[in-house]
């Protein structure tokens, strides 16, 4: 067991499977000698040398086509997209091509590959550099997506992703890179698909995702301070959605909260809540909540991110206030 | 930067590989306009986009290369995808919607794929398979195969950013591949001239990338045959990527709602004058083929047009369940449980 940041776990992920598999490559801009710019991939250049770990010059379409083709002739690559607002330059590689060649080819070409990128606020850099682009990813079929919140989830999605024989989107909250956990020292290979319940109370349900989650688990502290117990749940795994653990959560407080950091509209909370209201109807014991950034682009001055991204105080103060109202 | 005119010298070019190009090239044309007529009886739905009079440049890249080659080309990509030997009945039969179709009726025109014969698409978005060739080329070289990936485009695709971002790295990173332009001249109705800055829409843009440019004349197959040689085995050798500009014409318009009215009626005719059908014909028989052998060829060409309209008319609708396979590798298109 040893404490590592979430960033680190990133390359220790990676690192696990390079070392188990000759067919894996890296490639973006700054991720070789720099070790990336959020220090994501520091040492990969150095363990796995300058044929497996490529630096790119800024060209988002030539660094997903590379990966595309490259995963369709025998390699699993690792492609990253630095910042995740950077998608909407090379969105056709994404949304026309990677996500949909399987399904056009009646099934004759696999892409197993991996695009981590940087994703959402916190860090103060401003609407073109920090928003949550989760919404749009789920959009997309044929596209997989996964947004880690621990260190340990980090590594264990990294692995799985890694391995899947489909494309997939790693969406690392840009706030939680400085986050500290203790990981387990050997091999982790998590689920595609699985959420994971953190907490468990019986007075209302938190779904969360990626930077939310911590936020989600520190309401609970708050709202256990004035005697209210809620489920926290992770949801980790946009697509698939492991809506098992999901329902099941929900009918167990029969109230429901999610906590989103993307913009209002078609935030994946939109998506759970309808399939609430289509499953579990009868489990309603109030209504279904959203908790969301408003539906505006990122500010970047401290007071106003902080005012845009959902907290543990906004949070706590709305499940308060809606279980109060009965 | 120097201008590589191959020219029509023909004497290292073996007679069988001549006739074969000659063969495949009527194949395509056969094909096509069966296709054409399809259309015309709403047999085949949708869009279609045509090689007629750009076949020489598939034809003849298709001889050159060799089994293990990657194909790449865009949505007037029929003639590209027989020239890997997919069979004429299995494309038919995918432009009709058929389940007996090259994809099951899930890609249409636009989108021959056909992995098996290194067919690895018919990419819809101008410009979009350029980075993607570089992908599998970059996979070639870090297997250590002597696979080459050649990527087919049009005179568009030179003024999009994805063009530019593929020659880039694929020269910094010294690819297995080789890109080709075909240049019809036109940018679906608008010509190519009027909205570019450069005369040569991809060869003058080749120093920029530190490659020679290249022009040939894409309607001698001769000429693009010799080209191709000489860029797949520079590819093979670790020399890295060619940027070849083939200049040929569409005879008819851009797509099938198109006819192609915006373009001079001299440029037209002077353009069928250059019809790489009829030229090669003759220039096979100056050079001693038999007419009957060419014969034969036009002869078993059409009858094969007819089996495959026969096999792709007789195909079946797809199955609807059809709608929800295949978007995930494990078949099925399952995104929560």
């Amino acid at each position: 067991m040893a404490e590592l940041t979430y960033r680190d776990a990133i390359a220790r992920g990676i690192a696990q499977e390079m070392r188990r598999d000759p067919s894996i490559v890296l490639l973006g801009e700054d991720v070789a000698a720099a070790g990336g710019v959020f220090k994501t991939t520091v040492g990969l250049l150095d363990e796995f040398g300058p044929t497996r770990v490529r630096d790119t010059p800024i060209s988002e379409q030539a660094i997903l086509g590379a990966a595309m083709g490259a995963a369709m002739t025998g390699l699993r690559p690792v492609a990253e997209i630095m910042f995740s607002d950077f998608f909407a330059v090379c969105w056709d590689i994404v949304a026309n091509q990677i996500a949909k060649t399987r399904y056009m080819t009646n099934g004759q070409i696999s892409l197993p590959l991996v695009i981590k990128s940087g994703n959402g606020g916190g860090l103060r850099f401003g609407a073109q550099h920090s928003q949550d682009i989760a919404n749009w990813a789920m959009a997309i079929p044929g596209l997989k997506v996964v947004a880690p919140s621990t260190p340990r989830d980090m590594v264990g999605l990294m692995a799985a992703a890694i391995r899947d024989p489909d494309p997939v989107l790693v969406l690392e909250a840009k706030g939680l890179y400085a986050a500290r956990a203790d990981v387990p020292d050997n091999e982790i290979v998590d689920e595609l698909g699985s959420a994971r319940v953190l907490r468990e109370g019986d007075d209302a349900t938190l779904l969360a995702l990626g930077l939310m989650v911590p936020r989600a688990l520190a309401a609970a502290d708050r709202l256990a301070g004035s005697g209210i117990r809620v489920t926290v749940v992770d949801v980790r795994s946009l697509v698939p959605l492991d809506t098992a653990t999901i329902l099941d959560a929900f009918s167990r407080t029969g109230r429901l909260f999610t906590v989103e950091e993307n913009p209002r509209l078609c935030g994946w909370g939109a998506e759970i809540v309808s399939i609430i209201a289509e499953e579990r109807f009868t489990d309603l014991d109030g209504p279904l909540i959203r908790i969301t950034t408003p539906h505006v682009p990122l500010p970047a001055a401290d007071a106003l991110e902080d005012a845009a991204l959902p907290d543990a105080d906004r949070i706590a103060e709305t499940v308060a206030e809606h279980l109060e109202r009965g | 930067m120097t201008t590589t005119d191959a020219g029509p010298g023909t004497s290292s070019i073996e007679e069988m590989t001549r006739i074969a190009i000659y063969r495949q090239m009527v194949q395509m044309r056969g094909l096509e306009k069966r296709a054409h007529d399809l259309f015309l009886q709403n047999l085949v739905k949708g869009t279609s986009h045509l090689s007629i009079g750009q076949e020489a440049i598939a034809a003849a890249f298709g001889a050159a290369m060799r089994p293990g080659d990657y194909t790449f080309a865009t949505y007037r990509g029929h003639a590209h995808t027989l020239a890997r030997g997919v069979p004429m009945a299995e494309v038919l039969a995918e432009l009709m919607g058929k389940a007996n179709g090259l994809l099951g009726g899930k890609g249409g025109s636009m989108h021959l794929t056909s992995v098996d014969h290194g067919m690895m698409g018919s990419y819809a978005i101008v410009g979009a398979h350029l980075p993607i060739a570089l992908g599998a080329a970059w996979s070639a070289q870090y297997r250590g195969t002597d696979q080459v990936a050649v990527c087919f485009f049009g005179d568009g695709a030179t003024n999009i950013g994805a063009f530019h971002e593929a020659l880039n790295l694929a020269v910094v990173w010294k690819l297995p591949v080789v890109f080709v332009c075909e240049n019809n001249a036109y940018m679906e109705y608008t010509p190519i001239a009027t909205v570019t800055a450069v005369a040569r829409p991809a060869a003058d843009r080749a120093s920029a990338y530190n490659l020679q440019s290249i022009v040939v004349d894409g309607n001698d197959p001769d000429e693009v045959y010799q080209t191709a040689t000489t860029a797949l085995a520079s590819a093979r050798s670790g020399a890295g990527p060619s940027l070849i500009q083939a200049d040929t014409y569409r005879h008819g318009g851009h797509s099938r709602a198109d006819p192609g009215k915006y373009r001079p009626a001299e440029e037209v005719a002077a353009w069928l004058q250059r019809d790489p059908i009829p030229t090669y014909r003759a220039r096979l028989l100056d050079s001693g083929v038999a007419e009957q052998t060419l014969k034969d060829i036009e002869d078993q060409s059409a009858a094969a047009v007819e089996e495959a309209t026969s096999i792709a008319r007789n195909g079946i609708q797809p199955d609807a369940a059809a709608v929800t396979k295949d978007v995930w590798a494990d078949g099925s298109a399952t995104w929560r449980n």
